[in-house]
């Protein structure tokens, strides 16, 4: 799995880009559970934005039909997902672009730098893109002499700050409109000193600072929802205006796009763009659907290239029950639905993928090096309620992702831990009746109980259960005895 | 019908009052009920902690015990019927045993959670009960997404006389509890307890109720935790409460935070409330 020979899929690089954070998803959310001000700015956040999801998902009436038609059309793409790249290539090739493949984060970075360098230029506006996040192409750029802008707003927030983003939709989602105006006092060049922190006021301010962006800017980079293999056209889905002025202006396009995004046909569009904006922002229809393919004499960027990330990709796509994951059209709706997200937040993850999702992809696209991984963690972060598979525009099973992915985690040990051996001890008394009948009789949990019966403390591991719940205490006769007692041996 | 009760490995041991009353609802009903005793787990904590390999043998020890025990088998549990359901054949299919999966299948297909057994199979909703307390229901995640019970407990509930259903804010949020969750997680696993508790609080409801006693066991802790003066009671468990004279069946509801000492009382001395604390 973790093979580096050429031709076999590999897992992203450990050094470049951001798809693992520094600690585990227990330690990191034990501080995110601390703070007041983004419980409440998370929790408002996504309650607003589940109420309004769930009533324009409500008006759709074939809804489910929707669903399965999106999940229908992304299985046949991973299922030969290397015939379609190509078809793409040909396509955006014939119509005047150009296609570079990057196998990680690594050459991606290195290719667009250089195509910035060749268009002569040293700043670049984007488009948020969370596949150029996942490859810290900012940074990349930076060491280049490169400056990168973020013209989406959240994202401009999040850069400012020199923050990490902690949502797809909404980066700045643990930001409230206060904190957000002392950003921008502090970072926003040339803002007015007297700025407040009406919502209208904050978007003119940053409105007028991209302004001047937009129009000096002459390479523009974004990433791609969707792109369609038979006509070779890209599609940017957002909200703001900032992406379509970002695809005009300049006079050079780079897109990075994650393999998977790829669509068979243009026509599949149909579905993907009833599904995104209602399971995403919860409107009835996309405000700023940009389309384009290749280049057009005369007519917005007359340079076009198209960065094709696989990035651990390929190494998903070959596990047939985790390549579902790639499936993702990142809208977030199983972030916004996740009582785990909610109180935790997206920065707990350590990764630019958050939430039920992320907890499955950042782990299938690094790999899990052993127990001590961050990314081992991740798999855990759920209580396995599956809201977000109910959520999920495109059906993707995550609770039965993040199981398998529970699964690699334990196959990553070397040597077994404490609570393998506990496992293997438990699973083998419960194959025997015997030795099943004898361990329920010395469950002995009575003599932490205190004189209520109740148990208000074990030892660890079972503190962490006593930390906030009581236990009760093991009745004096198990069901098996009573059944036995009452109607005799035998069933 | 001949019905196999699952007692499940944390009813079996730890809250035997729900299994026995899931078999006396079913008696009372005039069927025949039987307990293989061989039987021993799931696998659901084997399952969801990711031991899929470790669980094979589990999947292929309750497939032998229950294939030809009866006509259908039932657990008050969704979660150990969601994993029947949904993970024992994955689990098979995993380690290459396709007899295996294919067996699981069938025997996961006449396998009820109790409300569904009660409802769809069955045909009842009246179940002859009589429970006069307030209360709430939680609908546990397993149930709710994973077997889709909708709300079969619910129209058991409202049949239940004396009973007072109120309702429970937020009621499909899950309680936190989600397995190793609860201790691998223990802190994300309180937080969200604290917001099922404020909920179970402001319902004014003096029981809250759910068809998993592993939910149970997490919001009820919490609850006894916090001295909040409302008890968990297990879904079979009321619907196994009646009026009429009954003996050593277990109480009508014996919170799931406390000892589980054999409290025999007659019900028809409860009357609103008194009598179940110890
Ligand atoms: S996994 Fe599904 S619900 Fe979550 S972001 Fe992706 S498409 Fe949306």
């Amino acid at each position: 799995m973790t093979s580096t020979d050429l031709g076999m899929p590999t897992v992203a690089p450990d050094d470049v880009g951001f798809l693992r954070g520094t600690e585990s998803f227990p330690v990191a959310a034990h501080r995110a559970l601390a703070d007041t001000q983004l419980r409440r700015n998370l929790g408002h956040a996504t309650r607003t934005i589940r109420g309004k999801r769930a009533r324009v998902v409500a008006e759709v009436p074939d809804w489910e039909e929707l669903r399965r038609a999106g999940e229908a059309i992304k299985a046949d793409t991973m299922a030969r997902l290397p015939e379609l790249l190509e078809q793409l290539e040909e396509a955006v090739t014939a119509r005047g672009g150009v296609v570079h493949w990057a196998r990680d984060a690594g050459e991606a970075n290195a290719i667009v730098a250089s195509l910035v360098r060749e268009a002569g230029a040293d700043e670049v506006v984007k488009v948020k893109s969370i596949a150029t996040q996942e490859i810290g192409l900012n940074e990349a750029l930076a060491e280049q002499g490169i400056t990168a802008t973020e013209t989406d707003l959240a994202e401009l927030i999040v850069q400012l700050s020199d923050d990490r983003p902690s949502h797809f939709l909404v980066p700045a989602i643990h930001r409230n409109r206060s904190e957000i105006r002392d950003i921008f006092l502090r970072a926003l060049p040339g803002v007015d000193p007297d700025l407040t922190d009406e919502p209208r006021r904050l978007a003119m301010a940053a409105r007028a600072h991209l302004r001047r962006k937009f129009l000096s800017a002459r390479v523009g980079i974004s990433g791609a929802n969707f792109a369609a293999a038979d006509t070779g056209t890209i599609s940017v889905v957002e909200s703001e205006g900032n992406g379509r002025m970002c695809l005009t202006l300049p006079d050079t396009l780079i897109t990075v796009m994650g393999v998977e995004k790829v669509v068979p046909r243009w026509s599949d569009m149909e579905v993907f763009l009833q599904l995104l904006p209602r399971s995403s922002t919860a409107e009835r229809m996309n405000p700023y659907t940009s389309t384009w393919s290749g280049v057009t004499p005369g007519d917005g960027p007359q340079a076009f290239h198209l960065v094709l990330l696989d990035n651990g990709r390929s190494n998903v796509l070959a596990d047939e029950q985790g390549r579902a994951a790639l499936h993702c059209i990142r809208c977030s709706a199983c972030l916004n639905v996740c009582p785990v997200y909610e109180r935790a937040g997206g920065h707990a993850y350590g990764s630019v993928y958050p939430g039920p999702i992320g907890a499955v992809l950042s782990p299938q696209l690094t790999g899990i090096s052993g127990p001590d991984d961050p990314n081992a963690s991740l798999p855990y972060a759920s209580s396995l309620c599956g809201a977000c598979f109910d959520a999920c525009p495109v059906r993707i099973d995550i609770p039965n992702l993040l199981v398998q992915q529970r699964a690699a985690s334990i196959a990553s040990h070397r040597t077994p831990t404490a609570q393998d051996v506990a496992m293997r001890t438990v699973a083998a008394a419960m194959v025997s009746p015997a030795r099943f009948r004898a361990a329920e009789r010395v469950l002995g949990l009575g003599r932490f109980a205190g004189r209520s019966g109740r148990i208000r403390f074990l030892p660890y591991p079972g503190s962490q259960w006593t930390s906030a719940r009581d236990m009760p205490t093991p009745p004096p006769e198990t069901f098996r005895q009573w059944w036995k007692r009452t109607r005799g041996a035998g069933s | 019908m001949r019905i196999a009760v699952i007692a499940t490995c944390l009813g079996d041991a730890m809250f035997p009052q729900a299994v026995k009353a899931t078999v006396e609802i079913l008696e009372r009903l005039g069927h025949e009920v039987v307990f293989p005793e061989d039987q021993t787990c799931c696998g659901q904590m084997h399952v969801n902690t990711g031991y899929l390999d470790m669980a094979l043998p589990l999947v292929r020890h309750h497939v032998e015990v229950f294939a030809d025990a009866a006509d259908v088998s039932v657990a008050p549990s969704g979660s150990c019927v969601g994993c029947v359901r949904h993970q024992h054949a994955m689990v098979a299919r995993r380690g290459g045993d396709e007899g295996l999966a294919r067996a699981a299948e069938e025997l996961a297909g006449r396998t009820y959670e109790l409300s569904e057994l009660l409802v769809d199979v069955l045909g009842v909703t009246d179940v002859g009960a009589y429970y006069p307390h307030r209360v709430t229901y939680h609908p546990t995640c397993h149930s709710l997404r994973m077997l889709r019970v909708g709300d079969k407990p619910l129209r058991l509930l409202r049949e239940v006389r004396g009973l007072q259903l109120t309702e429970l804010a937020d009621a499909e949020v899950c309680c936190g509890f989600g397995g190793t969750f609860a201790v691998k997680n223990a802190e994300v696993s309180t937080a969200m307890l604290a917001d099922k508790m404020a909920n179970v609080l402001t319902s004014g409801a003096e029981v809250c109720t759910a068809g998993d006693s592993s939910c149970l066991m997490h919001i009820g802790g919490g609850l006894s935790r916090l001295r909040s003066g409302v008890r968990t009671v297990h879904l079979a468990e009321i619907l196994a409460s009646s009026d009429t004279e009954r003996s050593g069946a277990g109480p009508s509801g014996t919170e799931q935070g406390t000892p589980a000492r054999d409290i025999v009382f007659d019900t028809a001395e409860v009357g609103e409330s008194k009598g179940v604390h110890p």
